[in-house]
């Protein structure tokens, strides 16, 4: 039993990623009807934007040090960061330790506007081409970001962490009265969790509850009719991408503490999240969201010893093996409408 | 009246022939006067560096390369000589190679095999590189290895740490410096003993991939033999980015010891979610948990940050070793390019002197010669101490460093401290041994 409800919570953070994903490449598709493969770089960019404000925030002048030396004999030249100079040590250490929680602030509006620098200057040119066009230009995209973000930080890893508060984990068994050690989560990934059920909800929210969303999802429905009476949906359907754009960044920028960002990570979830979008159902909100976090915990199970013993291989399959299987016996997907992609 | 020999027919005939002789690669043009692949003029040889340019493993190829060239300067007179001043065999006098000018050409494998066996012989074929080293990976060496012998070619290999490169896939025309899989399980089992006592329970996450399996089978024959017990061994998909789901049985499945046989971001990342699952924090049949990373590398050591403080690998050289030809190494790099080495950079160094102090002592660059002169080559002051070339399968014997990563480091580049240096009879095994059983080395192809 602790190890069912452990897999389902490891199951949870990584659906929680998925589904982050998943569902601004729905707001995409559903909008703007492209199928856009440079998301998993919006989300690659998210954690660099992570990434950038820790570095700017430990920006440091050197000072000599004549007690010690570096790997080369000479006084060691140590790196002293200027926020040190304005706030003193105590304060400067607890600012660069919330690296994270402060990069949410600034992603926001920096991915917002890379969406729209992507919708206006390259993505809109291709509305009207076929989708095998669309994925082909928006993929070229992904490959161009990802170079560039080589370019400039390297091939490895960075690591960035979670702020002290966050960091180790906590026994989870205790509390439900399992053994000590039966169920051990890490903070920052209920952190992740809780944080993407907020963005999600407040998407849900956006969509539902304001006018704006309520034109959106009009122009989702029939874009032609919305068209007809007066209202500008383009322009809609733009911000509607940048939305999409900072979801993906919000949960890059979370993940950052998770692993090490590198420029690689947006390609290794682009594909799991397009399975995603296909198993919930091509243009769903709930669906992707849904598919995302079931796809998640069904990859965690799938990657147990017990079962990779009675079927080996299976973790590295189990997500397309369920994706034929729900599109065999539903073939819009869990929660997909009639008429998408049907054409 | 004279008859003329021209006709349409035989001008095509000549033209086709005189095109297929010039298309021909490089390398059979100079087969016929020499015996062997590529053999250089009188001027310069070239060299050919296979090395990741692109790919997960970019940063540690672009120190590979920054090795390369400084070994070039070197060879060619520049710079300050490094190693070769500490190099036991001074034969090298900073003229080049038997005089002629090293040059040398690029190749990215993208730590793929096949890009890499398609870089490997675009340089043999199109620009006449008469020896080719490099790589990151296992699999790369292994492939491009095989394509060196049957192009007659001298392969110097580069970052290779499987036991297979000098085990069941060694070739006559491939040399490994690098140190492998059994000689960090032997090097590791002593010091872990010591450290962590021989009742132990171990968990391995191994990368699925013939690397991971040797490592794992290295580490745990060698930790078995002590007395620790395997619980279980997990394959993890090389792919894999988030290894939570792997992790979190670990602390409930009766063991106490989890040993990573990863490498790269595989490492970077499983060593990040297990410290995140509070591992080390954790206590187990009554002793702390420990994690064991048995091949450590500097540059993913940054990767994972303070993750890695105070855990147990090994690694083939460190910048922070004190001998004299270590000191030139890092002295020359560092003053050249403002940061310590990496071990790959330090191996692909190494080999470059080797194959160019094996020609000059040869006296050709006939790579039979060239194999001739490095089999059971003893040699000192390249950074690892006395060290053999075994003759019966390739493979460096040389000392082992067990490292730890360090819990206060002093700057970005004190992440390792080394703990102890394992001496050469320690890690040496018989060519016959179980581990590395299959295949022969065969013979040396010239090319010719």
């Amino acid at each position: 039993m602790d190890q069912f409800i452990l897999q389902i919570l490891n199951g949870l953070d990584k659906g929680s990623a998925y589904a982050l994903i998943a569902l601004g490449l729905t707001l995409i598709f559903g909008t703007l009807g492209v199928v856009n493969f440079a998301h998993g770089a919006l989300f690659m960019l998210g954690a660099f934007v992570a990434v950038t404000v820790s570095n700017l925030l430990t920006l440091s002048h050197k000072v000599v040090d004549n007690t010690r030396t570096d790997f080369l004999g000479n006084p060691l030249q140590v790196d002293v960061p200027y926020l040190y100079d304005l706030f003193g040590q105590t304060t400067g250490d607890a600012i660069i330790d919330w690296a994270v929680p402060i990069s949410i602030v600034i992603a926001i509006p920096i991915m917002v506007s890379i969406g729209f620098i992507m919708e206006r200057g390259l993505i809109k040119h291709f509305y009207k081409r076929p989708h095998a066009d669309q994925i082909l230009v928006t993929f070229g995209l992904a490959i161009v970001i990802q170079e560039i973000v080589k370019y400039f930080y390297g091939a490895n890893p960075i690591p960035t962490p979670a702020p002290e508060a966050f960091v180790g984990s906590f026994d989870f068994g205790v509390i439900l009265g399992f053994d000590p050690n039966a169920i051990i989560y890490p903070y920052w990934r209920l952190v992740y969790f809780f944080f993407s059920i907020i963005i999600i909800g407040a998407v849900f929210a956006f969509l539902q509850f304001t006018t704006f969303g309520m034109v959106v999802r009009a122009g989702m429905a029939d874009r032609e009719t919305v068209g007809i009476l007066g209202i500008d949906i383009d322009k809609r359907f733009t911000i509607m991408f940048g939305i999409a754009a900072a979801v993906a960044g919000l949960a890059g920028v979370m993940y950052a503490p998770i692993n090490s960002p590198n420029y690689h990570m947006g390609m290794d979830f682009l594909v799991l999240s397009f399975v995603v979008v296909v198993v919930g159902g091509m243009g769903s909100l709930p669906g992707a969201v849904a598919a995302g976090f079931l796809l998640g915990i069904l990859e965690s199970f799938a990657s147990m010893s017990q079962v990779i013993d009675i079927l080996p291989g299976i973790n590295q399959i189990i997500i397309y093996l369920v994706a034929i299987i729900i599109l065999l016996t539903r073939p819009r997907g869990l929660m997909g409408r009639k008429g998408v992609m049907e054409e | 009246m004279s008859k003329s020999n021209f006709s349409r027919r035989g001008v095509l005939k000549t033209g086709m022939v005189a095109s297929a002789g010039l298309a021909l690669p490089q390398y059979l043009r100079a087969d016929g006067h020499t015996g062997f692949t590529n053999a250089p003029g009188d001027s310069e040889v070239i060299l050919g560096f296979n090395v990741p340019q692109t790919g997960p493993y970019a940063d540690e190829g672009a120190d590979e390369l920054r090795a390369y060239e400084l070994a070039v300067e070197h060879l060619n007179g520049g710079g300050d000589g490094g190693m070769m001043s500490t190099f036991s065999s001074q034969a090298l006098d900073g003229t080049g190679i038997l005089g002629r000018e090293v040059k040398y050409v690029t190749g990215d494998t993208q730590t793929k095999s096949d890009a890499a066996r398609a870089s490997a012989r675009s340089m043999i074929e199109k620009d006449g590189a008469v020896m080719i080293t490099g790589g990151s990976s296992s699999g790369v060496a292994v492939a491009v290895q095989a394509l060196c012998q049957e192009a007659g070619i001298i392969f110097m290999a580069g970052l290779t740490h499987s036991n297979d490169t000098t085990g069941k896939d060694k070739r006559a025309n491939g040399f490994r410096h690098f140190f492998n899989s059994y000689m960090s399980g032997a090097a590791l089992a002593p010091v872990l003993e010591a450290a962590y006592g021989n009742n132990r329970k171990a968990y391995h996450l191994t990368a699925d991939y013939n690397w991971g399996y040797t490592t794992q089978e290295a580490v745990q024959s060698s930790t078995e033999a002590m007395g620790w017990e395997t619980v279980n061994t997990v394959l993890t998909p090389l792919t894999q980015t988030d290894f939570s789901s792997y992790i979190a049985p670990v602390l409930n499945s009766g063991a106490d010891v989890l040993v990573l046989n990863h490498y790269g971001g595989n490492m970077v990342n499983s060593l990040t979610n297990a410290v995140q699952f509070g591992l080390r924090e954790a206590q187990a049949n009554g002793q702390n948990f420990e994690i064991v990373v048995p091949l450590y590398s500097r540059l993913m050591a940054k990767g994972a940050g303070a993750n890695v403080k105070g855990i147990f690998g090994s690694t083939n050289w460190h910048w922070s070793l004190q001998d004299a030809g270590s000191q030139a190494f890092v002295r020359s790099f560092g003053t050249k390019y403002g940061f310590p080495p990496s071990q790959a950079a330090h191996t692909c160094y190494v080999q470059t002197l080797l194959y160019a102090d094996a020609v000059t002592r040869a006296g050709s660059f006939n790579p039979c010669a060239v194999g001739e002169a490095l089999e059971d080559f003893e040699f000192d002051g390249l950074g690892n101490g006395p060290t053999l070339y075994r003759g019966e399968d390739h493979q460096c014997f040389k000392d082992v460093l067990v490292v730890k990563g360090k819990e206060n480091p002093e700057n970005e580049f004190d992440l390792l401290e080394i703990v102890e240096v394992t001496p050469a009879a320690q890690v040496t095994y018989p060519a016959d041994h179980p581990q590395f059983a299959g295949g022969a080395l065969g013979t040396c192809n010239p090319g010719a």
